[in-house]
């Protein structure tokens, strides 16, 4: 009793929640001083239903998530509305342009985003996502984070995404209708325009054709040098009769044989791997992207609250582990990998040796909104 | 259709109230209450018209003047650099302005025999239920039944059944044939009711008349059937063609991404490289083709089918 005084004037009270707020005092001393904590302690013990929810009490509306396809396990989505009360809208977008197109003509209701790597700048500049609390999602440890995959959503030194999910852009080879054995893109290329001609697909999507083109080459894979990309066009257009299609859905063609090669990304090879052994994942020797997907809370979130309980819950590293094995994509928190499964941790395509991802390269702001990148992807298209 | 109840009701009321004296008032005030009517029936689809197409039609004008902002979207300029730079997407163009039509004109070829057995061979009893077998496609989603044909037009599907009788190494899916087969199997239902309503109208005497005179069949048909069917072809090619012209889907589907339309386009000049402006001048270029097409196609075919009809009366 002589440590905490009996009452606090109210001024003191908005003094110290100033001084919390601003970060100049730790939330122990805060609820400390304020009485807050103990107030607190009594009041869970009095009323059950307020100890295990942890920041989850008080929420109230809908969260709205926008994501990508087959990425979140509705089971702890469901496990969140029953927790808190808050129903989650789901929206599955196909492109990270979509998103921002979305997010820039404005109102769009939504609260977290699953944003890449590259984007992440972006939205910051646009001022459409918000720098995180961290306060609020304690379950959140950047120490237990791999370090290669914080870079992205910190800017400045400001947090404004934490990382998600990671993976690689490859390609996949069915080694039952090829003998070829690539193992870069300048073999992929090469094989394209030989052997496997007619056999052959590409992403849909600039960063990665155009990157990995870049790559076969010898270039960046975030190269607008313009006379490397007039090389890679020149590449592009060469390859173009030999390409059984451009698509970012290139699963079915693999499946049902059409195509005997795709340029793929990691959770479509852990896919087509898992119900077919012959389908093989390999990272260019020669290069390539490597992703980091986060979450980001939107500025002026209609459901603020709910949004950063949401991270809260999500990053908890038994709750996110059953996510991982829902959708299959790696995640960069040591916590979690430690309570995964071993056939997803031995899986050489989920986790590839480290040797193979030093040569890979994150994409950039600049590549996905560089115009002559995107005018280039447009010539190649319509060639 | 809610609109429209209250309005006559309003109409009646007023004309009841009127059966008094003071002739010339009354015409008067009732000349003018029918002119309101008119006003209020026209109002909804008017103000649709204004806000839900004009306005954003002179938006999409404007903006293919603009410029492209650093990141993507739209920043106010006057610049005809958009319009110069349509020779960038003339594939695309070439694309639609040749699939369009063609995938028109075989739809067309094979609508008019279905549309005729329906309407002339078939009694009437089956007549209900097999037209709307015709619109059955419609019951599942369009996305779903081009995988289908994905499948069907994939290496494990035709081609491999052409292999067995010999024909091997035959390519259709991401060809433009594919396409040509996608639009005929997704706009089918789209032609056939137009050309069947028109010629379930068609005065069976005159058939016979024509018999009577002397034609064959043949000449029959040409002379006869087919000018007085030719409204119905035509609003179900115009529908068809419409479509198919901003058609992105089906392309990217079947053609996967081979076969590039100007709706592909669009939908990458918008949501992948965000050049908003580029992509408006784009949307300009092809509302103005549409617009000139049809204008001299409908043209063409009223005249045709309205004199037809006048000689025959």
């Amino acid at each position: 009793m002589t440590k905490h005084p009996d009452h606090i004037s109210a001024e003191k009270f908005l003094a110290e929640l100033r001084r919390f707020q601003k970060g100049s005092v730790t939330r122990r001393h805060f609820l400390g001083v304020t009485g807050l904590g103990l107030a607190t302690a009594v009041l869970s013990t009095a009323m059950p239903g307020l100890r295990p929810r942890k920041a989850y009490a008080g929420l109230s509306g809908t969260l709205n998530v926008t994501t990508w396809p087959n990425y979140f396990s509705q089971e702890n989505y469901d496990d969140f509305t029953k927790k808190t009360g808050v129903p989650i809208n789901v929206n599955v977008f196909g492109s990270n342009e979509e998103m921002l197109a979305k997010l820039q003509a404005g109102s769009t209701g939504w609260d977290v985003l699953v944003p890449t790597n590259y984007t992440i700048s972006t939205y910051k500049g646009l001022d459409l996502i918000e720098p995180l609390d961290l306060k609020l999602f304690p379950s959140y440890d950047p120490a237990q984070q791999d370090p290669r995959f914080l870079g992205p959503g910190t800017i400045d030194g400001v947090t404004y995404a934490v990382p998600k999910d990671w993976g690689t852009t490859g390609f996949i080879v069915n080694t039952k209708s090829t003998t070829e054995n690539p193992v870069s893109w300048k073999d992929f290329f090469a094989a394209t325009q030989g052997p496997l001609s007619g056999k052959v697909t590409v992403h849909d999507y600039q960063l990665t054709t155009i990157g990995s083109a870049a790559k076969s080459l010898g270039y960046s894979f975030n190269t607008v040098d313009p006379k490397e990309l007039a090389e890679v066009e020149k590449l592009l257009i060469a390859t173009k009769p030999h390409l059984f299609g451009i698509t970012s859905d290139y699963q079915p063609a693999m499946r049902n044989g059409d195509a005997a090669m795709a340029m793929c990304w990691t959770n479509d090879a852990a896919q087509l791997h898992r119900d077919l052994p012959e389908m093989s994942y390999r990272l260019g020797k020669d290069g390539g992207e490597i992703w980091v997907d986060h979450y980001a809370v939107i500025k002026g979130a209609p459901n603020r609250d709910a949004a950063y309980a949401f991270l809260d819950f999500i990053l908890t590293p038994e709750i996110n582990a059953k996510e991982i094995e829902a959708h299959g994509t790696p995640t960069p928190d040591a916590r979690v990998i430690k309570l995964l499964p071993k056939d997803i941790l031995e899986n050489p395509i989920l986790y590839p040796a480290a040797d193979q991802l030093s040569v890979l390269e994150y994409g950039a702001a600049e590549t996905l909104t560089n115009p002559a990148r995107a005018e280039l992807m447009a010539r190649f298209k319509s060639a | 259709m809610a609109g429209l109840v209250p309005a006559i009701l309003f109409t009646r009321g007023k004309k009841m109230r009127g059966s008094r004296p003071r002739m010339m008032k009354l015409s008067m005030t009732s000349s003018l209450r029918s002119k309101l009517v008119t006003a209020l029936l026209l109002a909804p689809a008017g103000l649709f018209f204004v806000f839900l197409l004009l306005v954003p039609l002179a938006v999409v004008l404007l903006f293919s003047f603009g410029e492209r902002a650093p990141a993507g979207g739209y920043v106010p300029a006057f610049t005809l650099q958009n319009y110069m730079d349509l020779p960038a997407r003339g594939k695309a163009f070439f694309n639609t302005l040749t699939l369009a039509p063609l995938g028109t004109l075989l739809t067309a070829l094979f609508a008019f025999p279905m549309a005729y057995f329906l309407a002339v061979r078939t009694s009437p009893k089956w007549r209900i239920a097999l037209l709307i077998l015709v619109m059955a496609p419609f019951w599942t989603s369009q996305l779903l039944r081009y995988y289908a044909w994905m499948i069907i037009l994939g290496n494990k599907g035709l081609p491999s059944w052409l292999a067995m009788v010999g024909l091997t190494d035959v390519r259709i899916i991401n060809t433009p044939w594919a396409v040509l087969i996608g639009a005929v199997y997704g706009y089918l239902p789209l032609m056939v009711p137009p050309i069947y309503v028109s010629l379930e109208k068609l005065d069976k005497r005159l058939l016979e008349a024509s018999a009577d005179l002397g034609a064959t069949p043949t000449r029959t048909f040409l002379q006869v059937t087919l000018p007085l069917a030719l409204p119905g072809v035509a609003t179900g090619s115009m529908l068809v063609f419409i479509l198919l012209m901003g058609d992105y889907i089906l392309p990217q589907f079947l053609g996967g991404g081979k076969v590039f339309f100007i709706g592909n386009a669009l939908v990458d000049l918008f949501l992948q490289s965000r050049n908003w402006p580029f992509g408006a001048a784009v949307s300009v270029a092809l509302v103005a083709i549409m617009f000139v097409t049809i204008y001299f196609y409908m043209r063409f075919v009223l005249s045709k089918s309205d004199t037809r009809r006048a000689a025959l009366v």
